[in-house]
């Protein structure tokens, strides 16, 4: 079947399954913008910025777990694009990101809206293409998706020029991919899984470390079934949450710089460390060689890259989490017949968590006067009883809304871990939002990261995507200032951000409803008007400035040094002790 | 007082050598730019790199000298192989090879020297390829301390200017013929545990 380049991009995307593209148009890529005029089953949705249109594919693809689509033009919307594709490489999200390029014989022209794409791409995709042929688009396309997808997901980029989207060419459509060069390993070495089930039910005390792999790899069902059955305690990362709900007894919640004192304690007095989809992130292990020093790492990654890679690993497992983890089981169930369960020996180690989490829970301290941003967050988890979809932006409130809400679900929690990118919370919302158009999204921010990518309120409003946004507003790159506060001797540089604009009026230009609170005894109120509006909300929610997010171990420092408190002259001069120039 | 064990990478031992990896790749455009980007953008010192066809017209055989620890080498290998067009990656550096490499040499060729020049040439088993009033360029192949022994001795003649390819190996074959009924089997490298993930 012939057909212009556009046309076959189309129905190679409908082949795929993608029901939603993110996208904003340009000369480069017109073609495939008047294909799409009168191309059924495809729902376009125009953003206002083009790295909009890659943090919604993101929340798309986590929220579904499907492939996440978005198509930009050429030059600076490609450039645009970069940070989603970075923040998609970091957290290994799949999603695969058109961008329209110059006619093929103007390419190195310095031509109007061009750049080197692929150049520019190359590090910061899992991988590229630029099509030079017009029945190359098809197998491209095919590979692109299976890329993106399979073994550890992450971003694909490929680059259209734009006489390849005019000129008609041959439909080519593979059946099946084989590619000689990428053939990931999805089966864990039954060796090892042997060696790590024998470990496991000896172990005296044993902690899970889960990441985003289990989520990813959807593992969460087998995890659990892992942890109940050896009832070894779960400690999840950021990007893990939800991977094991954090109200189940086993769960001791989020682990590393500001995650809480058992788990941290719990990791670092650890004798055998299970890591699954976990890659010893530096926010998670702090300074490395006082990171779990007397365990045996057990490593489950799908990335042979991951392993060994901050960490010494003893027993490397290369597989997908889920498959790994179900062989596990049974190889745990296979060796609980000779050894015993071994509950009875960890009987001390779960008293001895108990006691950590009975002296050290997370805290803050209540005011009746001043809202503390803590407070929001669980009132959010209370009202929408932890069955929300909750995104973040970067800063103080992610780290709260990490801590604090009370997770019962994967692929409900959407944040920029390994990137930190500010402004990821709405555009993410709104992908999250289009995949479920019936699950109430609620997207924390804070008023610095919200700022990045407000213009996206006009989108949410236009596309009716009643995304609901939580502006924990303390005038100020909080984040930023706490590390300035207890870091750099409360020497405040360029972080005030004093309560322009303003947030009710902002919204309500942008169609959306506008609502504002400056008391604890408004915020629960706030938030149910907030949640039963069907349209986009912006509630602004004036807090405490001063608040920080405790623990907190200094960049640099061992996870034992956490910082519990606000910092006195004794903390801060720990604290300037253990940073180790970063 | 003695502290934990260890835990970070480079402390742990191993000191720094030179590695010769070999690395099949997918012959099309870009591939050496994603690869000399890795490199780049991990911060490994990459100190000769050079490509070429192979039997296969549509692979290419990269040969690359690479100084790290263990450590260094392990992520370089794991991370080469992660490039989606990077069909192998073989360190041959602990494994039965031979490494050669070729140099072009222009050297100051006054009359009192020529003789010894020619001499030197004939023990290095070099060839002259050009010859002038005043200069030789000499062709020499060989492994890194015979080119730099070669040097050494040119190098009071006065070098004009050297031209070096970077180092290309190969393995040596088995030391017994593989017997005729048993075809090569491969084991699956997933079946090693040593050996995490290379694609097979």
């Amino acid at each position: 079947m012939r057909l212009p380049g556009a046309r076959i991009v189309l129905e190679c995307l409908k082949r795929e399954g993608v029901d939603i593209i993110f996208g904003l148009p340009g000369g480069a890529v017109l073609p495939i913008y008047d294909a799409l005029y009168d191309f059924q089953g495809l729902r376009h949705i125009l953003v206002r910025q083009e790295a909009a249109a890659g943090h919604a594919a993101e929340g798309y693809a986590r929220a579904t777990g499907k492939v996440g689509v978005c198509l930009v033009t050429s030059g600076p919307a490609c450039t645009n694009l970069v940070t989603a594709l970075q923040d998609a490489m970091m957290d290994s999200i799949p999603i695969v990101a058109f961008t329209g390029q110059v006619p093929t014989h103007l390419i190195g022209n310095d031509a109007f809206q061009e750049a080197d794409n692929v150049g520019i791409t190359r590090s910061a995709t899992k991988h590229n293409f630029l099509v030079k042929d017009g029945k190359d688009l098809g197998p491209i396309i095919r590979e692109a998706f299976h890329i993106a997808q399979t073994g550890r997901p992450g971003p694909v980029h490929v680059d259209l020029p734009k006489d390849i989207l005019v000129k008609e060419a041959e439909l080519i459509w593979p059946d099946k991919v084989t590619m000689r060069s990428y053939n990931p390993n999805y089966e864990g070495h039954a060796g090892q899984i042997k060696r790590a089930a024998r470990s496991m039910v000896r172990a005296g005390k044993p902690v899970l470390y889960v990441g985003g792999g289990v989520i990813s790899s959807n593992a969460h069902a087998e995890l659990r079934e892992l942890a109940e059955l050896t009832e070894i305690p779960v400690t999840t990362t950021l990007m893990g949450l939800g991977a094991f709900p954090s109200e189940h007894p086993l769960s001791i919640e989020m682990l590393g710089m500001h995650g809480t004192y058992y788990a941290n304690m719990a990791v670092h007095h650890s004798d055998v460390l299970i890591a699954v989809g976990a890659r010893f992130d530096d926010r998670v292990t702090g300074r490395v060689d006082a990171f779990a020093p007397h365990a045996e790492i057990i490593h489950i990654d799908i990335d042979p890259s991951s392993i060994s890679k901050n960490i010494k690993v003893d027993v490397p497992i290369v597989g997908d989490c889920r498959r790994v983890l179900r062989a596990l089981v049974e190889a745990v169930r296979e060796e609980m017949k000779t050894a015993g369960d071994g509950r009875e020996g960890r009987r001390p180690w779960h008293a001895q968590i108990a006691e950590w989490k009975k002296t050290q829970p997370l805290r803050y301290d209540w005011d009746d006067d001043v809202i503390k941003p803590q407070y929001v967050i669980q009132e959010i988890s209370n009202l929408t009883r932890g069955e929300a979809m909750i995104v973040t932006g970067v800063g103080q409130h992610q780290m709260w809304a990490a801590q604090y809400y009370k997770f019962k679900h994967p692929r409900a929690w959407f944040t920029s871990g390994g990137l930190g990118t500010m402004g990821y919370g709405l555009p993410t919302a709104m992908g999250v939002q289009a995949a479920h158009p019936n699950k109430q999204v609620i997207n924390i921010d804070g008023d610095g990261s919200f700022q990045m990518n407000s213009q996206e309120m006009a989108t949410c409003f236009v596309e009716k995507l009643p995304v609901k946004t939580v502006i924990i507003n303390n005038s100020g790159h909080g984040m930023v200032r706490q590390w300035q506060r207890i870091i750099y001797k409360e020497r405040y540089c360029a972080i005030d951000l004093p309560g322009i604009p303003d947030w009710v009026k902002l919204a309500e230009a942008y169609g959306c409803v506008g609502l504002r609170v400056t008391k604890p005894s408004e915020v629960v109120p706030a938030l149910e008007k907030m949640l039963s509006t069907p349209a986009p909300v912006i509630l602004d929610v004036c807090v405490d400035k001063d608040e920080c997010v405790f623990p907190m171990v200094p960049a640099g420092g061992a996870n034992t040094d956490m910082i519990l408190t606000p910092p006195t002259r004794e903390v801060r001069d720990r604290a300037e002790k253990s940073q180790t120039g970063f | 007082m003695s502290g934990p064990p260890a835990r970070t990478m480079t402390a742990n031992g191993s000191e720094p050598r030179k590695h010769t990896i070999s690395v099949l790749v997918e012959n099309k455009f870009g591939v050496l730019s994603r690869v000399a980007g890795l490199f780049s953008a991990r911060g490994y010192n990459i100190e000769s790199l050079s490509v070429g066809e192979t039997l296969d017209p549509t692979v290419s055989r990269m040969t690359l000298v690479v100084s790290g620890d263990e450590f260094v080498i392990e992520q370089v290998t794991k991370q080469l192989h992660k490039l989606i067009d990077v069909i192998k990656v073989n360190d041959l550096t602990d494994e039965s090879h031979v490494e050669r490499e070729l140099m072009l040499i222009r050297v100051n060729a006054e009359p009192q020297h020529r003789e010894e020049i020619l001499r030197t040439a004939d023990i290095f088993r070099a060839k002259v390829v050009d010859v002038t009033q005043v200069s030789f360029v000499l062709e020499a192949t060989g492994d890194e301390g015979k080119l730099e022994a070669l040097i050494e001795l040119l190098r009071p003649m006065g070098i004009q200017e050297i031209v070096r390819t970077g180092k290309v190996a190969i393995a040596r074959g088995p030391k017994t013929r593989p017997r005729k009924a048993e075809p090569a089997k491969r084991p699956r490298v997933s079946e090693d545990p040593r050996v995490v993930g290379f694609a097979d």
